[in-house]
């Protein structure tokens, strides 16, 4: 296949970026979209021309690393779940003209190319996305059954990534989708109950510090790779709504 | 050098109490004045990270990732094993332990192996605990599946993403130490060499890949968990930035390599479908619990599956291997597969491929209960290959994946260079010449929740007052030597990129010292990547600055340390004439074609150092001893 990609190429944070046009040429359709931009690179370093600069690593779709927007859509595919590295050449046409940009949110502040700054996701897991649980104290696993349909939910929440998608799609710049998915991971188990209110209000705190608004467009769910539903975040403002009607006190001590 | 494993005497089943009882300790106030540096944060590094924060040491964590999460660790699909016997099924600590020592080929240190049996019960109560959704039965208790190797079930799963599950616990649990100040996140910051100060690892060098300074960084100790060296084919299923730069470094230091042969061929990934590949997908072994492997009898046959009528199907791993049929050890499943493939009865466009079917498994079990098994590995294929495995078979060939080498480590877990700890994958210790799945995750966990933490107090209560900082020269001859270094791959302004000669690389390590080696094609090896590093250092082309994010820079340098391994690797694969696990050497097999051992000889961990980039590396060998377990050829019939 022959394509035109238009790919955001900017130095550093402070340079002034633009979109610079490049030959895909001789592609399979059977590559990766990182593959076909492997590709373009490899011929770009050829010609001393620096190479566009992305996140990547596992190249199956776990790792978060790669993320950038395709046609105005993250990952590049909307409405069926995957990451970029998981979007494969057959899904566009020959001939076709691609817009490559990095994550676009004021909460992700670029650093080269489509690599951008996601830091403020980890900020959000360090106000309370965690089970305050001390290697060694423990309980024996099979003591507190968990019922399956609960296991089950708490996964398809556990199974965000952290790309921040979600994120790059929403109009406001918006982290809801992430937050709630951690916050419903740990608040449906039985182990995360003793700091579920705790939890709720800290992350959403910090989440509202660093990033927009959610106002429910519902476009962070038709990008998500792991199909996170957007029934979470309204799970979130549930659990955040209860605890602001509970005092300081019935907070801290977990009722 | 004398290679002291420092296992405790006594029975097997008390040496890990006597080892923890005989420890000297830190005293509670005193552990926030000890400075812990630990490189990467997979399940080992993020679990040790975590678990010394908590603890109260002083921790400053380092990886090249933008975020801890990110870890190769994350990849990791099918499960983790433990002693649980929640199955009733005969399992135990002592079986866990003799599985694991078998599935190694009787090439790992008993001591360590049975201490790892002991902690994969506690590692399920911790991650249980820190809210890992492992998955459960309808009364709420936990599932098992099976996984190679073994006829237990003792494999706990969350759907296909284990590591990742795992991963976050360790994560979450780092993240929280990091919000109360015990740890000191430094993420995208690649270590690029370590500084031993009057023969103890004292700090590391490390460049700032968001702005390309190199920076030094001083410490009381220095823990690696750095993951293993499959990046070394170029093609495998480790993630792109998977590297040996870390171990490397340290080797080069006085750090023993040891085993570096002992590489795995997983034989579940999807085959390479054309030379742009970048790299290969794992297909979980979890899969062989209810997929059937399969080629047609005859060469040649271009027909469809579907096509193939059962009575012209050899199902070549039930029919070799009765009684553990597709649930072979992998170096087993691998080399079964390869050989159908030679035989010219490989499927797909390149031949190079076997089915994994599962036809059978939807008819007796219903789709639903596969898609609830297997629903995401399935969905992967289909995105990759674009053809539906509920339909057609999978296609399925082996691909490197882990590195049972790694540098060498006492039982504490310490290298042969004083205050420098190796942990998870980056070690050699306890997958003998081949791992059995499930154990990775089980082994980093166990390292980095329960062994080191309470190991290295031993070594750091001597240490007490004799703090460096990073203003010795150490520090600067390091610097200077790795600035050094950038300089010169950045100043060789030639003509090939860094993928291009890595790619080559590859290629020879695969077609000489992969599935199959010989004394003859390791020789030759070894002339040939010689011979492609020299033209490396010379017509490398790396654009761009030192000073600023740089990815070619990165994959040169990464790519320029694989060199150096993958010369190791060859001489330690032509030293040991024997066939061990995933080490499979032509000249040594039995009639029926099975690796042939040689217990008299090769009883031994071969553990290298270093003695410059002119001189061969010289040899230590740490003899194995089993006082528990009785040799055997290992049969899985």
């Amino acid at each position: 296949m022959n394509l035109t990609i238009h790919v955001w190429r900017q130095k550093s944070r402070e340079a002034k970026g633009g979109f610079v046009a490049y030959k895909a040429e001789n592609i399979s359709p059977d590559a990766s979209f990182l593959e076909m931009l492997d590709v373009v690179n490899e011929s770009l370093i050829e010609k001393g021309e620096e190479s566009i600069h992305f996140e990547h690593d596992c190249r199956e779709g776990i790792c978060g690393s790669c993320g950038m927007m395709i046609n105005g859509v993250a990952h590049g595919s909307r409405g069926k779940a995957m990451a970029t590295c998981q979007l494969h050449m057959r899904h566009f046409k020959e001939g076709d003209e691609v817009w490559v940009e990095p994550w676009r949110a004021r909460a992700f502040p670029i650093i080269k190319d489509l690599i951008v700054d996601r830091s403020g996701l980890d900020t959000i897991i360090q106000a309370g996305g965690f089970i305050s649980v001390n290697t060694g104290s423990a309980p024996e696993a099979n003591m507190i059954p968990i019922p399956k349909p609960v296991q089950e939910l708490s996964m398809d929440a556990a199974a965000c990534i952290q790309c921040g998608a979600c994120v790059a799609q929403c109009p406001n710049g918006a982290a809801q989708l992430f937050t709630s998915a951690k916050v419903s991971h740990l608040g449906l188990l039985p182990q995360g109950q003793p700091e579920r209110y705790e939890r709720v209000v800290r992350m959403v705190e910090v989440m509202e510090e660093m990033f927009g608004s959610c106002t429910m467009f519902g476009e962070c769910e038709a990008v998500c790779p792991k199909a996170i539903s957007i029934d979470f975040i309204a799970r979130m403002n549930r659990d955040f709504i209860a605890a602001k009607f509970k005092s300081q006190k019935e907070i801290s001590v977990g009722v | 050098m004398e290679l002291n494993s420092k296992t405790p005497p006594g029975p097997l089943a008390n040496k890990w109490e006597k080892a923890k009882a005989s420890y000297k300790l830190v005293n509670p106030s005193n552990k926030r004045k000890y400075d812990i540096i630990v490189v990467g944060a997979g399940l080992a590094g993020g679990a040790a990270a975590a678990t010394l924060g908590e603890l109260g040491y002083n921790v400053k964590c380092f990886v090249y990732h933008d975020s801890p999460r990110r870890a190769h660790s994350i990849a990791a699909q099918g499960g983790i094993n433990a002693a649980k016997n929640y199955r009733n099924d005969g399992d135990s600590i002592y079986r866990l332990f003799y599985d694991t020592i078998k599935g190694g080929d009787y090439r790992a240190r008993e001591a360590n192996v049975y201490r790892l049996a002991e902690l994969s019960v506690d590692i399920i109560d911790q991650a249980v605990a820190q809210g890992v959704p492992f998955a459960r039965e309808y009364g709420g208790s936990l599932d098992n599946r099976s996984f190679g190797g073994v006829q237990v079930s003792r494999t706990f799963y969350a759907r296909g993403q284990t590591g990742q599950q795992l991963l976050l616990g360790a994560f979450q649990a780092l993240e929280r130490q990091i919000a109360l100040g015990s740890v000191k996140m430094y993420p995208r910051h690649e270590m690029l060499d370590l500084v031993v100060v009057d023969g103890h690892a004292k700090g590391i060098i490390t460049r700032n890949l968001a702005t390309g300074r190199v920076e030094s960084h001083a410490a009381d100790a220095v823990v690696l968990g750095t993951g293993g060296y499959a990046n070394v084919f170029y093609l495998s299923t480790n993630a792109k930035a998977s590297n040996t730069t870390a171990i490397w470094r340290a080797h080069r230091r006085g750090a023993t390599f040891a085993n570096p042969c002992y590489t795995q061929i997983h034989p579940t990934c999807i085959p390479q479908s054309g030379d742009f590949q970048s790299k290969l997908t794992l297909m979980s072994e979890s899969l062989r619990n209810d997929g059937r492997i399969w080629v047609p009898k005859s060469k040649g046959d271009t027909r469809g599956p579907k096509q193939i009528p059962e009575s012209e199907r050899d199902y070549f791993l039930e029919r070799k291997y009765p009684s553990f049929g597709n649930l072979a050890p992998r170096d087993i499943a691998s080399r079964a597969s390869k050989e159908v493939c030679d035989e010219g009865r490989g499927v797909g466009a390149s031949g190079r491929g076997v089915y994994l079917d599962f036809a059978d498994a939807i008819s007796r079990l219903g789709r639903p209960t596969i898609e609830e098994r297997y629903g995401n590995l399935f969905e992967m294929y289909h995105d990759i290959t674009a053809e539906d495995p509920y339909e057609i078979p999978m296609r399925i060939y082996p691909a490197p994946h882990y590195t049972m080498g790694g540098l060498w480590v006492d039982y504490n877990l310490m290298s042969n260079v004083p205050g420098l700890y190796v942990i998870g994958e980056a070690n050699f210790s306890d997958h003998g010449a081949n791992r059995l799945g499930a154990s990775a995750l089980m082994q980093g966990l166990a390292d980095g929740y329960f062994v080191l933490p309470v190991s290295i107090g031993d070594y750091l209560a001597g240490q007490f007052g004799k703090k460096v900082d990073a203003g010795r020269p150490e520090f600067a001859a390091a610097t200077a030597e790795v600035q050094d270094r950038v300089s010169r791959l950045l100043g060789a302004k030639g003509t090939r990129t860094v993928d291009s000669f890595h790619r080559e690389l590859g290629g020879i390590m695969w077609d000489y010292c992969g599935m199959e080696r010989d004394a003859e094609g390791l020789r030759k090896a070894r002339t040939m990547v010689r011979e492609l590093r020299e033209k490396y250092w010379r017509e490398v082309k790396v654009l761009g600055e030192g000073e600023e994010p740089n990815q070619s820079l990165e994959k040169a340098g990464r790519v320029a340390d694989f060199f150096e391994l993958a010369d190791l690797m060859c001489l330690d694969a032509l030293q040991r004439e024997e066939s061990a696990g995933g080490h499979f050497r032509t000249e040594y097999q039995t009639a029926d074609g099975e690796a042939q051992r040689d217990d008299d000889k090769f009883r031994y961990v071969a553990a290298w150092e270093f003695t410059g980039e002119k001189s061969e590396p010289r040899l230590h060998k740490e003899p194995l001893e089993y006082e528990e377990v009785k040799l055997a050829t290992r049969s899985y019939k």
